[in-house]
């Protein structure tokens, strides 16, 4: 109840004392450059903010996460240039991708220095959103804000309010580009409360097939904030994957939309992996435009100590023909909390919708802690859906297997704690990036190391 | 230790599943390179004792001990005992998906080479290892390769007990009703395998509820287990007397050897 008070309170804040429309204000100033069309937007966006407020508890979609800490902290937002090379190169590498096509942007800012041939190349277009709106803003226009396949949310309204750059990712349509594109946020974290709002957009043309990865890490201890929005629109026949990772510092807050409308015959392969953050929040929604896509949702949440890691994901069947495929696990040690609410939505006329939903969990400790609701609403009578969910603890004859035949018991636990990763990181189909999220998992649970348990 | 000397002995245990006592004054001596056979039936607590003796958690034992080359059996840890040359090839063994044969099997491998004072060995020793052994229980070598157990026949399941058996070389195999849900042909490949295996200095303690088994791999000794304690013991030929006149007219005798009396 008192948190509750707590969140209502800062709504108040919001609106009443006018926190961030200074900033808005000032923000606003600096970018008289801009086209109307995004002030526009952008102003909207903020009043759509300031009524909303943080979301309480009240709200549905935010029940199991109180997002009073970071209602009552006062955020700036990050400045445009003093990011710039505030990272150094040794705390990038372990997240690079080689081979990739690869962007790096330092508190949601466009780092030159430490990107990797962001040119058109093969079939694709890689370019900062700064650059997107001097160089093409009717391209910018087309896009910003159009992909929305549910509600927006206070935090997406803010991310459009005050995002400042982000990535523009174009793939030519009938293009088949086999390097991977690799958006790299760092989160520099020399000075605390600092709110990064990136934005990205991503148009796999008609035809097209390519590999696009987020990746979120923090560099640094400070109280941060990523606020993010990615736009993704998956044309007629398109195959796109899409992987998003998450290991921002333990006191990082990160809030994250994905935002995805997939048309006739195309497919979405997604893929969230959430590692980092102290309180962690990602909403996915995917909406069918056309009759026969097909959607796969593969999600893996890894939660130790104080962690709070939220996954909402809603999947819109609009259209007949459509199938979706959902595998999330969670796995929680120590006082962590994950939450999976996962939303299918079969409209009306939708008929001969093939959904299937799972989620997992793992709990390690007591006191661990997951609430796993799936959510079907189904509106059309001749489809075919399932949804399971278990939450369990490892399984105490499979352990005592192991030890059985000589394995320590740290060591027992570790092996079965990765073999229930493993399987969604499987599943990733670039050998490169599966063999690195493999490699960290391997480091989180097991003392051998990277050394391949699965075969 | 020289031949022939002492590899298990059970001394009046008695042990407890969930409250209920199981086992209610074991004794029993096995030497080295000794083959033992267990029979009794069901619920006389033949697989409890097989996983006391393993060290399975949730069994509780409330009086007695233990002896394993001389040392308490009972005090060590179950990946302890395994690395001390203990052996339990499982009724039901466990599906574990995700985690596949090799490494697992290789990990326990090098935990007990390690206890042993020996170097851990590479993945090009192991694999020959593998190869070796799978041959002798006629395992299909993909098995080896995919997830523990996970989608295997009962069969080959029994097949994958015997195989890592080979594979790590216990001083003492605990083999419980390995012959269950098995057609005579795998029984057959298992029983040969399990034979391979016999040594002088290997002791087998073989618990079935049939008689068949028997036939396959021939025991020194055969004791029966009814309602927690050894009621009979002698010779192989006694399997063939149970065979004929089952268990019941056990059950009615007061065991003959028993020495701590439960009351």
């Amino acid at each position: 109840m008192e948190a509750m008070q707590t969140t209502e309170t800062m709504e108040k804040t919001v609106q009443e004392n006018g926190l961030y429309r200074d900033a808005f204000a000032a923000l606003e100033r600096g970018r008289r450059d801009e086209p109307a069309w995004l002030r526009r937007l952008r102003e909207e966006a903020f009043t759509r903010f300031s009524e909303l407020g943080f979301p309480s508890a009240k709200v549905e979609a935010w029940k199991y996460t109180n997002t009073a800490p970071i209602a009552e902290k006062v955020w700036t937002p990050a400045p445009r240039s003093a990011a710039r090379g505030a990272v150094s190169e040794r705390a990038l590498a372990p997240w690079r991708i080689p081979g990739a096509v690869e962007i790096v942007f330092v508190n949601g800012t466009f780092s030159e220095k430490h990107s990797r041939v962001p040119v058109a190349r093969g079939g694709v277009t890689v370019q900062s959103l700064a650059d997107l709106l001097t160089s093409s803003p009717e391209k910018a226009e087309a896009w910003i804000g159009k992909q929305t396949a549910g509600e927006v949310s206070a935090f997406a309204s803010w991310n459009t309010a005050f995002f400042v750059d982000g990535a523009y990712v174009e793939i030519v349509p009938g293009a088949v580009v086999t390097t991977p594109v690799h958006l790299l946020f760092v989160t520099a974290q020399e000075n605390a409360l600092v709110v990064s709002s990136p934005r990205v957009l991503v148009l796999a043309g008609a035809r097209s097939q390519a590999t696009v990865v987020e990746t979120y890490v923090g560099d640094g201890e400070a109280v941060s904030l990523t606020n993010a929005v990615t736009e993704i629109s998956v044309r007629e026949s398109a195959v796109l994957e899409h992987l998003k990772r998450q290991e921002e510092s333990r006191s990082a807050y990160h809030v994250h939309a994905i935002e995805t409308r997939q048309a006739r015959g195309s497919g979405f392969t997604q893929h969230n992996l959430t590692i980092g953050g102290l309180l962690a929040r990602t909403d996915l929604n995917t909406l069918f435009t056309g009759e026969g896509a097909e959607c796969t949702l593969n999600g893996l949440f890894v939660g130790s100590g104080t962690q709070h890691l939220d996954n909402h994901t809603r999947i819109d069947h609009a259209q007949p023909h459509c199938s979706s495929r959902e595998l999330y696990k969670g796995i929680l040690d120590g006082k962590a909390r994950g939450v999976f609410h996962g939303t299918i939505l079969v409209r009306k006329g939708a008929q001969k919708t093939d959904a299937m939903q799972t989620n997992k969990n793992l709990l390690l400790s007591r006191e661990a802690l997951v609430d796993s609701t799936p959510a079907l609403e189904i509106l059309a009578d001749d489809v075919k859906c399932r949804h399971g969910s278990t939450i369990g603890q490892l399984d105490a004859n499979a352990l005592f297997y192991l030890r059985s035949r000589g394995i320590d018991e740290d060591h027992a636990r570790s092996m079965l704690t990765y073999a229930f990763a493993a399987d969604v990181a499987g599943r990733i189909k670039i050998p490169a990036i599966r063999s690195q999220i493999e490699t960290l998992l391997g480091l989180r649970f097991s003392q051998t190391g990277s050394e391949e348990i699965s075969s | 230790m020289t031949e022939n000397s002492s590899m298990l002995e059970i001394q009046n245990l008695h042990a407890s599943v969930a409250g209920n006592e199981i086992l209610k004054g074991v004794d029993l001596t096995v030497r080295s390179g000794e083959v033992h056979a267990i029979m009794g039936p069901n619920g006389s607590g033949k697989s409890t004792l097989a996983h006391v003796l393993a060290g399975r958690p949730g069994y509780e034992v409330t009086q007695g001990r233990v002896l394993y080359k001389g040392v308490d059996l009972l005090a060590m840890t179950p990946e302890n005992r395994a690395r001390q040359g203990v052996f339990l090839a499982f009724q039901y063994p466990v599906e574990i998906p995700g985690v596949s044969n090799v490494y697992f099997l290789k990990n326990a491998l090098n935990a007990i080479r390690k206890a042993r004072g020996e170097s851990e060995l590479d993945a090009m020793d192991f694999l020959k290892i593998v190869k070796e052994k799978a041959k002798l229980v006629d395992l299909d070598e993909e098995l080896t390769k995919r997830p523990v157990n996970e989608g295997f026949s009962g069969g080959e399941k029994k097949r994958n007990e015997i195989f890592q058996m080979a594979v790590l070389e216990p001083s003492l195999a605990i083999l419980d009703e390995t012959d269950s849900g098995l057609d005579i042909d795998a029984l057959r490949i298992v029983a040969a395998g399990v034979n391979a295996l016999r040594s002088p200095e290997r002791s087998m303690l073989v618990v079935t509820h049939y008689q068949r088994l028997l036939n396959y791999i021939v025991p020194d000794f055969l004791h029966v287990l009814v309602d927690g304690r050894i009621a009979l013991s002698g010779g192989k030929e006694l399997a063939l007397e149970l065979e004929e006149r089952g268990y019941t007219w056990l059950e009615k005798e007061p065991a003959p050897a028993a020495t701590g009396a439960n009351c």
